[in-house]
């Protein structure tokens, strides 16, 4: 392995992704964003700043889908991928990303494409990431020849904040599939800081002050990401922190598409034009242009939405109509983006026995409503913070916000978060927020993760934090076995919240024991809201929505030195790995050999 | 190869002509006959004479790209299917509609490929000097057009000049002259 050249970053997002990259020596060097080549339409091969993150495997009638570097490619990564799959969508992969996160299926069994036909092939959520990765990787090579591979680079990967210890370590096994032998990662919306701080330079400082709380909104094509850094001063320098997160919404851009199309098939068919699923894909295609453009010019009162005939006679087949302002508003603004108190709280979707296999997309399109609820619940994420001044009243208070994703470019959605949080605000008796400018919503989590590289390397100033959840075992309490009635279940914490990397802590109380040679699995909890127990409290009741269960976690001791069958005592202890991954350890009381311990698998199965 | 036709004179004496040549020359009327039948055949080239250089030979041109920015302007724009359709019957709101896929497709696809940008930076309408020495393949004289620079008139149209225009690269089978393939729903 060769010495790493640049610094990379790589936003592997649900609907595209994008690679930023700049020299590790280079002393003033700016990220730069690397255009992906990629096939666009058949047999056409172009470079663009953004991969669309979609697999279209081809039918064995449509041939090779050539690259330049490979003539025989049988499937497309990229912009051919995702319009191709519009007119066969058996056979597209789309949003991965959200399946990977998904705590309900097996996330490397080969389940994408949902539904697919039996001659359609099948991967796994983690494969289709290291597909994409993949595809970076051949591209940069063929753009950039042999000399520095992209796997030997020193790559940032980001991750929703949101995403659990599972997903973090499932994105990592696909980066390791795809040959990246040197990754960490980063959040999301610490990336889109550092993005921010990498383009205000030195003078960053002179804007973000001690007790400054900086909320980052992200709001892409098909998740919503919150969350909030503050800034303390110790020993007389800026030091920044990530204090909260926010829960994992699937709600997006593409919703809100989806939203103006069906406000706009119902007007059709009250007019008597029918649409198939074709036309509804292209007219939500025409609404976000329609959208956009509404909601980036305050003149503008209706944009006309047509809908081309499928066939070669472009005129007296295309069905004509528009979107008004009144519509857009109502629909987006009020829909998305309701006006709504400081104490409103989302919508939950009851929990049925019976789960179709599909994503669990946000039960609420109120965005603002998640917001309330993600700033409530982190009140207090200031009061225990070394030097940070501790805030008073019903919420969090940020006094920045950082925009970042597609959705956010909207001049008249900022507006709408902006006057809504203030309004919070002010109730709460507390200064309003202003927004930081930000960098270009698309690239920004790209370029910031190639500028954290640097940070990492010392040339920068890092946002600490840790992990952004608390981490749960549960464990059955002992009680006599009454028919009919579960065994109630306690949650002992294994791993704090805000964890650091490198820090590790162990559980010197709580023993478990393990049986040699057979798989044991435990049930496993994570909280982002409870910041104050420490690894061994054990819970015997907590509020709802404190704890959110995640996939189940499993030990496998091997049988060396011991007797298949026998019960062996252990403890649990944690560390954060310096990839950024929670690594959840099992230490036998009696160890065999020095240092002995079992690594414990995150995300067995659903 | 077109021949012009001869005078009625010139073609009676040739009739005469030909009608003995035929008569009595066998060779001469096998000629005539492939003539008659619709298969007229150059008389045999003469033996090449050695020619120390090659004659240059006229490249013939590569019609793929052009192929191609009609293949991407239908594609995103379907400017195809409007040109190839007959529009005098429909309406202005129905050619409107129409031109407005066209338009929104079409400069969305020419902004992602070309760099165009007008030849004159003055607004049309306005008075223009052009000095001795101008370049009239990007400066076109209209009107009175005579007398010697410098000229003096008015900014009509500012022209545009394409700075820079790339294309996909083609990669694999393919063939170019299809510019959208036909649609089977199955």
């Amino acid at each position: 392995m060769s010495e790493a050249r640049f610094a990379v970053g790589i936003d592997l997002g649900t609907t595209h992704s994008a690679l930023a990259a700049v020299e590790l020596e280079s002393e003033q060097g700016h990220p730069e964003v690397f255009a992906v080549p990629q096939l666009v339409a058949r047999a056409s091969v172009e470079a663009r700043a953004l991969l669309p993150s979609f697999v279209y495997f081809a039918h064995e009638s449509e041939g090779a889908l050539s690259l330049p570097w490979d003539k025989d490619r049988t499937f497309a990564v990229g912009e051919f991928a995702r319009s191709r799959g519009v007119e066969s969508p058996v056979r597209l992969v789309s949003s991965a990303k959200s399946w990977l996160s998904h705590t309900g299926i097996d996330r490397r069994a080969p389940v994408l494409p949902i539904g697919a036909p039996d001659d359609v092939e099948r991967i796994s959520p983690v494969e289709a990431s290291w597909r994409y990765l993949d595809h970076l990787a051949e591209a940069w090579q063929h753009e950039r020849g042999t000399d520095a591979p992209l796997p030997e680079q020193e790559v940032v990967l980001t991750v929703p904040a949101s995403f659990d210890a599972a997903a973090r370590d499932l994105t990592v096994e696909a980066a390791y599939a795809a040959g990246f032998e040197n990754v960490t990662l980063l959040e999301e919306p610490q990336a889109a800081l550092y993005a921010w701080i990498e383009s205000a330079g030195e003078s960053w400082r002179s804007q973000l002050s001690p007790g400054d709380v900086v909320l980052v909104v992200d709001i892409g094509g098909g998740t919503t990401d919150f969350s909030a850094i503050t800034c303390v001063e110790r020993e007389g320098s800026l030091e920044l922190y990530r204090i909260a997160v926010g829960d994992h919404i699937l709600l997006g851009g593409d919703n809100m598409d989806l939203a103006l199309a069906h406000t706009v098939k119902q007007k059709l068919a009250e007019a008597g034009a029918e649409l198939d699923r074709w036309q509804l894909g292209a007219l939500s295609h025409a609404c976000r242009a329609a959208k956009e453009k509404l909601l980036g010019d305050p003149d503008a009162t209706a944009v006309p939405v047509v809908l081309p005939s499928r066939g070669s006679q472009l005129l007296g087949g295309s069905i004509r109509s528009e979107l008004t302002r009144e519509e857009v508003e109502r629909v987006i603004v009020e829909g998305f983006f309701p006006v709504v108190e400081a104490n409103a709280k989302p919508a939950r979707r009851a929990r049925s026995a019976l789960t179709q296999l599909g994503l669990p997309y946000a039960a609420d399109p109120g965005v603002t409503r998640h917001l309330a609820d993600f700033l409530t619940r982190h009140a207090g994420a200031t009061h225990q913070l070394d030097g940070a001044r501790a805030q008073g009243g019903s919420l969090l208070r940020p006094t920045w916000v950082l925009f970042n994703g597609g959705v956010v470019k909207a001049p008249a959605l900022r507006e709408r978060v902006i006057s809504t949080l203030n309004a919070w605000l002010e109730a709460d008796a507390a200064a309003p927020a202003r927004v930081l400018p930000g960098e270009d919503p698309d690239l920004a989590v790209a370029r910031g993760a190639a500028y954290y590289a640097l940070v990492r390397r010392g040339r920068g100033l890092r946002i600490r934090g840790g992990t952004a959840r608390a981490y749960y075992v549960g464990i059955e309490s002992p009680m006599p076995a009454v028919p009919g009635i579960e065994p109630p279940i306690n949650a002992l914490c294994v791993a704090p919240f805000g964890l650091e990397e490198g820090s590790e802590v162990e559980l010197p109380e709580h023993q478990l024991g393990v049986v040699v040679g057979e798989p044991v699995s435990f049930r496993f909890f994570g909280s982002s809201v409870r910041r104050d127990d420490q690894a061994g409290t054990e819970l015997e009741r907590w509020a709802p929505g404190e704890l959110e269960e995640l996939s189940p976690i499993e030990i496998t001791l091997p049988a060396e030195g011991r007797r298949e069958g026998d019960v062996v005592p252990v403890k649990l202890g944690a560390r954060v790995t310096p990839v950024g991954t929670l690594l959840l350890e099992a230490v036998p009381i009696e160890p065999l050999k020095n240092d002995e311990r079992w690594k414990i698998e995150l995300s067995v199965r659903a | 190869m077109t021949e012009t036709a001869l005078p009625f004179g010139a073609r009676f004496s040739l009739a005469f002509a030909a009608f003995f040549a035929v008569l009595f020359d066998g060779a001469f009327a096998a000629q005539v006959q492939k003539l008659k039948s619709g298969a007229p055949e150059l008389p045999p080239a003469p033996e090449p004479e050695p020619e120390p250089e090659p004659a240059p030979v006229k490249e013939e041109r590569n019609l793929e790209p052009a192929l191609q920015l009609l293949s991407l302007l239908q594609r995103e724009g379907r400017l195809v299917d409007f040109l190839q359709q007959d529009i005098v019957d429909f309406s202005d709101a129905d050619v409107g509609a129409a031109a407005r896929v066209v338009h929104d497709g079409c400069a969305k696809a020419l902004g992602a490929h070309a760099k165009l940008e007008p030849l004159r930076s003055e607004n049309e309408g306005a008075r223009v000097t052009l000095e001795a020495g101008f370049n009239a393949a990007a400066v076109k004289l209209t009107g009175n057009v005579s007398g010697k620079p410098p000229f003096s008139g008015v900014l009509r149209h500012r022209g545009w000049r394409a700075a820079s225009i790339e294309l996909a690269e083609l990669v694999g089978e393919y063939d170019a002259t299809v510019l959208a393939p036909a649609e089977v729903e199955l």
